[in-house]
């Protein structure tokens, strides 16, 4: 018996309790924490469960069509919610198709539970049928994992399971339950409250650490705000964007971070990083105190860390994971805390200060922020008379259409990048990419998995057509819940991203990276039941666009077809460093 | 540098992997790991000998402690500390070169524990230093085998890892 059982313990059974059996302890688990959506795939090892869920109605089961869009969906429900979305996958190529999801998660720090079927206890280490090392395989791609061999310790790994997730820096948890586990029986308990001795994530920053930081921020004569990923997960954006007004610097956002500040705010730079705008990535370069908010200094945002390095920079960072710290890039006031509450107090301490930031300096500041800004670096050439639809222009156009307020996810590749330029986010949560692990495929799943989050809201998936194929059998999942996603397909018939290094730095040898035999993506739209459209004109974008929008309860698969020649800038080349980007108009 | 980690850690199935995992996923260095429950059973204790910058271990220490399994870590070098390893080594002891490998033995503390007509075991405990010495010391061509339990450690005076 491990030490929190002894504290929170499954308790004799006093008069009127009954046994459950596993199944329904999962069920009243997920229950407690009012989970609303399940996304699985029934198989072997999960019958018992499965057979509890056809007999209840506390939450709602979405079949996806394969298990790996099942994890994606539910990830995509955490990232568009303040909610933790949940998946059941079967034992051994159930969970083995749910690994790519698990670690797309993990990569973002996504907080999801994925609960698994295993083999029977007595059958574990005999080469089984769909029998896998789930602990084993997963264990470098979850926060936590765990292997439940006794429907006595069911109740409270659920219960740690949600914890461990939801908590510190968030992730996703896995917990693997063999089928006689699922069977067997005991009296249920739910702990209200847990506490773990090996695990308490801190959260309240040194607040002797913050009076430097803010003492820091406020003498800056060039100062700037980087916010990543952490501050849409501890929903910090208000807190944010207080304290950038306060403060009167630039501010960036990651890809991760995209909506975490204001775009159509002044001080909104744009996003910084390898595809990041010029004088986002100059202001990073020439700062004099640099704070860095729930982000982690990655190679595809800070490039080269030898080239980054400034002498005299400042730098604060703020950050739940101590390892997040000092780890690419040595800092000066390291804060240790939920960004939310580190924000909140800095915005108290300048309140309460009697200082000022420096309108002179920071006067002069902004005039060389307008002076990169006048390069005007995400300007792109129109189409000329019959020529080929622009990628930027279709982004464009759907942000005018939807009012810039729809939840936008996308595949990865050059759309990604198009998306994350030309479609500029006001608040978080309506951005939804597979940052970290870059994996191509989630953009069908991830709009699944937002629009069940959020019903009312426009969803549309910004992809390719190398993107979509790696998971466009959920088609039929969108059918048979009605989800009206719109799919926006920039279709350049070749791997963008991949053509696009080839063209750069590979001399045009172009290996495998153009798209033949391509289905008619129309036909295969209506196949699954739903309405495709193809757009070959740029004149015909923005109507096609608005015709889709009016089919509130259908999906529609557009398929526009746009101009492959085109690339995406700015661009700073592998190992490069943040001012060495190269532009468009250089080319 | 040099770094001696130790590790209390919750006594579970896969904790031993998870850390483990983490070295080798994050390509950091194990010289040697040891580990055993402690007196209170549903805790392990771990010692890992590593090596590398100041900045790598740091990176070491915060991952280590970021492992849900992971009660507590301290970075033994960091104070004074005690160091010791176990050696067992089975040496060739034949001939004129039975006495000599009975003095070095002795130079070193060393216990037979094992005799026959041609070779002697050798317990030796020390730090790890040591032990490589004894190994320097004897001609290569007369180890016939050993084994060693990477080193154990323990902070010196008051200094105490519990929770």
């Amino acid at each position: 018996m491990s030490h929190e059982t002894a504290l929170h313990g499954q308790l004799p059974l006093t008069h009127g309790q009954t046994h459950l059996t596993g199944a329904e302890i999962i069920m009243r688990c997920l229950a407690e924490e009012k989970v609303e959506f399940v996304f699985g795939y029934p198989g072997g090892a999960v019958l018992n469960i499965y057979d509890e869920i056809f007999k209840q109605d506390k939450f709602k089961h979405v079949l996806v069509r394969h298990e790996q869009a099942a994890v994606h969906a539910a990830d995509a429900y955490s990232r568009s919610s303040q909610k933790i979305g949940v998946c059941l996958v079967t034992s051994g190529p159930g969970v083995t198709n749910a690994v790519t999801g698990i670690a797309t998660a993990y990569m973002d720090s996504i907080p999801m539970i994925i609960i698994s079927g295993q083999v029977p206890t007595h059958a574990i280490g005999q080469d089984a049928f769909q029998e896998c090392d789930t602990v084993g395989i997963t264990r470098p791609c979850v926060k936590h994992n765990f292997l439940v061999k006794d429907v006595k310790d069911l109740a409270l790994t659920m219960k740690k399971a949600f914890f461990i997730a939801s908590t510190g820096r968030p992730g996703p948890v896995l917990v693997d339950i063999p089928k006689d586990v699922t069977a067997n029986k005991c009296a249920f308990d739910y702990p209200k409250e847990i506490s773990m001795r090996s695990y308490n994530p801190s959260g309240k920053g040194h607040s002797g650490q913050i009076k430097k930081a803010v003492q820091l921020l406020l003498e800056a004569k060039k100062p700037m705000i980087y916010a990543g990923g952490g501050v849409v997960l501890n929903d910090a954006s208000a807190q944010l964007t207080k304290l950038v007004r306060m403060l009167g610097s630039p501010c960036t956002n990651t890809l991760m971070g995209l909506g975490g500040f204001p775009a159509s705010d002044p001080q909104f730079v744009g996003m910084l990083g390898m595809h990041g705008t010029y004088e986002a990535n100059m202001a990073m370069q020439d700062c004099d105190v640099l704070l860095a908010v729930g982000a982690r200094f990655d190679d595809r945002v800070i490039g080269n860390p030898g080239h980054f390095f400034r002498d005299g920079r400042k730098i604060i960072h703020i950050d739940i994971d101590p390892s997040s710290i000092s780890k690419r890039v040595k800092v000066d006031v390291p804060i240790v805390g939920y960004v939310r509450d580190v924000l909140s107090e800095m915005i108290n301490l300048i309140e309460a200060s009697d200082k000022k930031p420096d309108a002179t300096a920071l006067k002069g500041w902004w005039t060389t922020i307008k002076e990169w800004q006048s390069k005007k670096c995400l300007a792109f050439k129109p189409t000329v008379g019959d020529g080929r639809i622009k990628p930027q222009a279709v982004v464009q156009a759907l942000w005018n259409v939807t009012g810039g307020d729809a939840i936008i996810t996308s595949d990865v590749g050059q759309h990604q990048m198009w998306a994350a330029q030309y479609y500029p986010f006001d608040k978080p949560r309506r951005w939804i990419n597979s940052g970290g692990l870059g994996t191509m495929g989630v953009g069908i799943p991830y709009a699944m998995g937002a629009q069940l989050a959020n019903p009312d809201a426009t969803v549309a998936c910004i992809t390719g057509e190398g993107s979509v194929q790696m998971c466009i059998q959920e088609l039929s999942t969108c059918k048979q819940y009605h989800i009206p996603m719109k799919i926006i397909n920039l279709n350049n018939r070749s791997l963008g991203m991949v053509r696009q290094w080839q063209e750069f730095f590979y001399g045009n040898r172009y290996a495998e990276s153009y798209m033949d035999a391509l289905p008619d993506f129309v036909k295969l739209a209506e196949a699954y039941g739903h309405i495709g459209m193809k757009i070959e004109k740029a004149g015909d974008v923005e109507g096609a666009l608005k015709e889709a929008m009016k089919l509130k309860d259908r999906l529609v698969f557009m398929d526009f077809i746009t101009d492959e020649t085109e690339n995406v800038f700015p661009m700073i080349p592998g190992g490069k460093g943040l001012s060495e980007m190269i532009l468009a108009e250089e080319l | 540098m040099r770094h001696i980690l130790s590790i209390l850690l919750e006594n579970e199935p896969g904790a031993l992997a998870r850390v483990v995992g983490l070295f080798a996923a994050r390509a950091y260095n194990i010289d040697s790991l040891s580990v055993a429950t402690t007196e209170d059973t549903t805790m392990s204790r771990m010692t890992i000998v590593t090596h590398g910058s100041d900045d790598i271990i740091e990176q070491i220490t915060k991952q280590l402690n970021k492992l849900i399994e992971v009660v507590k870590v301290v970075d033994l070098t960091d104070g004074y500390h005690i160091e010791r390893e176990l050696m067992l080594v089975k040496v060739r002891a034949a001939g004129k070169d039975r006495d000599e490998m009975k003095r070095l033995s002795d130079i070193f503390r060393g216990r037979i524990l094992d005799v026959t007509d041609k070779s002697y075991t050798i317990e030796l405990t020390g730090d790890s230093d040591k032990l490589d010495a004894f190994i320097a010391a004897i001609e290569p061509g007369t180890i016939l085998e050993t084994v060693r339990t990477g080193a154990s450690g323990i902070g010196r005076g008051e200094r105490i890892l519990k929770i």
